[in-house]
């Protein structure tokens, strides 16, 4: 079942939660609407569900209208951030519950309601959990029966909100695979809101940035990372350092340089040169004991981390200003030729990274210096 | 005003609220105009029907009749009475809710259960119940009463019995308000406050203390409306004495009998003004400490 | 687990636990004590005999008979009203809230005078009703409307807090599996709120048999025809009847016993479900 949104909007009091936006999601899409708190994802989905009306706009599941339609008609599966698991019913009442409430000539019999229950709470592997209460659970496990209770009403499409927030990190990662391959399985229509980039990035077969009640981007999690549409979205991805400069031709310099005081980068080939803020991924520096052609921006090492795979450092700029410290990631090979220790002076060396020029309607450039770099290496 | 008018009146006033609340939007929720036409209608009905009656009375009177009445001398005894034992009672209250709270939160101890359970009685138990049982305790022949008298103390027919009366009455509003918020006090202010090597005195004074100093002083509040509105506990230990010991309550059910229903209203609507503008006042006090206490 | 906290001294502790039994003790056991000591004080026949009495027997059927129909109105009121301001946000809705609470600030005595005025032989109401051969005031149905009045905030005031902070995503969920309203309601937001609704009715039981000033106010005292229990035993005790008096008490007391372990049997489910 595909979800088309027209210029849905809402108000609560003064606050805007969403300005007129339009989305389409297509049929057996799993989708994850992401973006920080207030930024209208969660309101977006409860009125995807019918839990909220919007203002203005309409929502078509499959070409028709179900704006006026009630969240009890609707038939979809709406996974609740705290579960919202009925405190005083068993598991499997819980799961049963979609099914006791049909009307008398729907519902299914007795028998027939126990076997649905029996294989839905073995789909989500708690079985021997199905006469407990919900208190008596933990978190994933509450997770994974609001998952069972709503597909047992065999619901069009599946809507979470939050599903993984409460849970802490190991457990967070089971079920974010778990629920993909329980996507790929039943294969229909999956939205899902969250405020975890990484969570976003891995699930979703296509992602919705929000902020401020609109759409930023929306785009698969590979062109998403690769080619991220705005500042917001560079930022909110994470793990980005920051060097705003101008173009100055002061003499002794050269004029092809983005300058920050005595810190600059060279423009690559062929770029014409342009005042503003260059942003560079953690994994797309390199450092070392000396400046080279194209870069001259000096740090100060303020820590060191091992964490797993690769090697963290953390870095204050020299005689130059940051909005926040940088980040490089260096892999273990580099760490241990090099052993850098806090306090040590070193030097970035980007390799790609994207200039947001000040005329906010342009779209970023996309910078690469790895050609020169190596020439340079070379020459 | 008629009562259909009055009638006809809420009902606008609901479509009035549905119509400006259908902009906002449709409610998922359902019973929204169930619920509110039901509460309107009870709420009018029980609540603003009578109190417009109480309000029409006095208004009919004019404003030398009103003054006259409300400060007739044997009145003005009362108020006099009925405050200063209220304001007794109820600072009275404050201590011994306090230091209930404090144990039945703070320790345990066989019989605890039972106490908790005990406080409540006085809400529980008929305030006439507890009017003769006072009145026969304290007599000079009852068992309080005898022991009293030999310290040449008398309580029963004297202001001193009706302040015995509104203690008892009103006796569980400090300890209930106080003790929920005293078994959420966060521990970590306490041990802080240790570690920082305050003395115990200072940890109570500075740290538990402002914590609960809103609920303890709501509890007294409300311990002194009850106490100024009490009326079956204190009739029967109070001996009724124009100008000694009257309580405002009584004088307005004084006035009724000698069917002057207009002077009855009229002091009825001098309390019915104290309680409302105290009940009133203490909330906004409340809201405005407990604001502060958040947005620091 | 030893935990550091103030007033854990030994002595400081047993001083305060024990003025805490002495204050009780003095407050409230020995007068509950002293009610069941009066009534019995002339042996248990005289007991039976006050007990058995026509006056009495009638006191006690008018009492059941307005604590019956005032109860019931009260839950109905309560929960609707608690369902309307917990789950619906609207203009005024701090309002009602505000007006729910005058029962509680009003003294009994102006809450039945208030009714008087309205409904009594001189009151605007009234008169009307007099024409039509009605008469609410000095009779039992007076007796009723003042009782709601007293007792109206107990229900909604027990249950506002409660459905406030369990929040209605569980009704939400309820709804998005197809239940209807009444389904909802049914299965999900009455056996949330069912300990909480039992606690509100059992109070305002308690304060519907037990009340007394607005019940005098409007009753006129007529014995075997508008006297409640309470208003009973205030007439035997004018009476110097301190026994009699005194026997239709421990009824009363009985009651409000029974109340307190109800409610501390309540209070102790809670804990242990919260648990």
């Amino acid at each position: 079942m595909s979800i088309q949104i027209k210029q849905i909007s809402k108000q609560f009091g003064d606050f805007q939660a969403l300005k007129p936006l339009n989305l389409t999601i297509n049929e057996g899409e799993l989708v994850g609407l992401l973006g920080p708190s207030g930024s209208g994802k969660t309101t977006l989905l409860r009125i995807i569900a019918g839990l909220e009306t919007a203002d203005q706009g309409q929502i078509l599941f499959s070409g028709k209208d179900v704006t006026q339609l009630h969240v009890r008609d609707r038939k979809v599966g709406f996974v609740f951030q705290h579960y919202a698991l009925f405190r005083h019913m068993t598991v499997a009442e819980n799961v049963a519950f979609g099914l006791d409430v049909l009307p008398k000539q729907q519902r299914p019999s007795k028998a027939s309601i126990k076997q649905q229950v029996a294989e839905l709470l073995d789909k989500v592997q708690l079985s021997h959990l199905a006469s407990r209460y919900p208190a008596q659970l933990s978190g994933g496990q509450k997770q994974r029966i609001a998952l069972a209770r709503a597909l047992a009403m065999q619901p069009r499409m599946l809507l979470l909100d939050e599903p993984f927030g409460a849970l802490d990190a190991k457990v967070r990662k089971e079920l974010r695979r778990w629920l993909r391959n329980l996507h790929d399985e039943l294969g229909f229509t999956s939205v899902f809101v969250t405020h975890d980039q990484e969570e976003a990035l891995e699930v979703s077969d296509r992602v919705v940035v929000m902020s401020q009640g609109q759409i930023e981007q929306e785009a698969t999690p590979q062109d998403l990372y690769q080619q991220p549409a705005s500042r917001f979205v560079y930022d909110f991805l994470g793990g980005v350092n920051v060097f705003e400069g101008e173009v100055c031709s002061t003499a002794g310099h050269s004029n092809n340089r983005l300058q920050q005081g005595k810190a600059w980068v060279a423009f690559p080939d062929g770029h014409k040169p342009q005042a503003g803020q260059l942003y560079l991924r953690s994994h797309e520096l390199s450092l070392s004991n000396q400046p080279s052609a194209t870069a001259h921006l000096p740090l100060t090492i303020k820590a060191v981390s091992l964490i797993g795979a690769e090697v963290r450092v953390e870095l204050e700029p020299l005689d130059w200003q940051s909005p926040d410290l940088w980040e490089v990631v260096i892999s273990h090979s580099h760490y241990n030729n090099w052993q850098p220790q806090r306090g040590d002076t070193c030097f970035a060396q980007p390799q790609a990274g994207q200039l947001f020029t000040k005329n906010k309607e342009n779209q970023p450039l996309a910078l690469n210096w790895t050609k020169e770099h190596l020439l340079i290496k070379t020459a | 005003m008629t009562p259909a008018n009055q009638l006809s009146k809420s009902f606008t006033y609901k479509s009035l609220i549905s119509k400006s609340f259908k902009v906002t939007g449709r409610q998922v929720l359902p019973g929204f105009a169930l619920s509110l036409g039901i509460s309107l209608l009870f709420i009018s009905l029980v609540l603003l029907l009578p109190l417009s009656g109480l309000l029409i009375q006095t208004a009919g009177m004019s404003w030398a009749d009103y003054w006259a009445v409300v400060t007739d001398p044997r009145v003005m005894a009362s108020y006099q009475v009925t405050l200063l034992m209220a304001l007794g009672a109820s600072l009275l209250n404050g201590l011994v809710g306090l230091l209930v709270a404090w144990v039945l939160v703070r320790y345990t101890f066989p019989g605890k259960r039972l106490i908790d359970a005990l406080v409540d009685l006085p809400f529980a138990l008929p305030t006439a119940v507890a009017g003769i049982t006072l009145a026969t305790l304290f007599s000079a022949s009852g068992w309080y009463g005898q022991g009293l008298a030999k310290l040449g103390i008398q309580v029963a027919y004297t202001p001193l019995g009706i302040l015995i009366a509104m203690l008892f009455t009103s006796l569980p509003f400090v300890v209930r308000n106080v003790q929920p918020v005293m078994e959420d006090l966060n521990s970590g202010d306490e041990e802080a406050a240790l570690s920082l090597s305050a003395k115990d005195w200072t940890v109570f004074r500075r740290v538990i203390f402002p914590a609960i100093w809103p609920a303890l002083v709501m509890g007294v509040v409300l311990s002194f409306i009850r106490s100024l509105g009490e009326f079956g506990a204190v009739i029967f230990i109070a001996g009724n004495m124009p100008y000694l010991s009257e309580v405002t309550s009584l004088m307005i059910f004084v006035r009724l009998q000698e069917f002057d229903y207009a002077a009855a209203s009229a002091i009825a609507s001098v309390i019915l003004m104290a309680s409302l503008l105290l009940l009133f006042a203490v909330n906004v006090w409340q809201t405005r400490y407990l604001k502060r206490l958040k947005g620091n | 687990m030893h935990q550091q906290r103030i007033g854990d001294q030994p002595w400081l502790r047993r001083l305060l636990i024990g003025l805490a039994f002495l204050l009780v003790g003095i407050l409230l056991v020995v007068p509950l004590v002293a009610i069941f000591a009066q009534a019995l004080s002339a042996g248990l026949n005289i007991f039976w005999v006050n007990l058995s009495d026509k006056y009495t027997l009638h006191a006690i059927g008018l009492t059941l008979l307005v604590a019956a129909l005032t109860v019931p109105l009260n839950l109905v009121f309560g929960v609707f009203l608690a369902w309307l301001v917990t789950r619906f946000e609207f203009p005024g809705r701090r309002i009602l809230m505000t007006l729910i609470d005058i029962p509680f600030a009003v003294s009994p005595v102006v809450a039945g005078l208030m009714y008087l005025l309205l409904y009594g032989s001189n009151g605007w109401l009234g008169s009307w009703l007099m024409d039509h051969d009605l008469q609410l005031m000095f009779a039992w149905p007076g007796i009723v409307m003042v009782t709601v009045f007293i007792t109206c905030p107990f229900v909604a005031r027990e249950l506002i807090p409660l459905m406030q902070q369990q929040g209605s995503s569980e009704e939400e969920a309820a709804l998005s599996l197809g239940a209807s309203g009444w389904q909802m309601f049914r299965r999900v937001t009455l056996p949330n709120i069912k300990c909480a609704l039992l606690y509100g009715v059992v109070l305002a039981n308690a304060r519907a048999v037990g009340e007394f000033g607005a019940v005098s106010v409007v009753s006129g005292n007529i014995r075997g025809e508008t006297n409640t229990l309470p208003l009973h035993v205030e007439l035997l005790y004018q009476d110097y009847n301190l026994v009699g008096a005194f026997t239709s008490a421990t009824l009363l007391a009985v009651l409000a016993l029974l109340t307190l372990v109800v409610k501390t049997f309540l209070e102790w489910r809670q804990q242990q479900s919260a648990r």
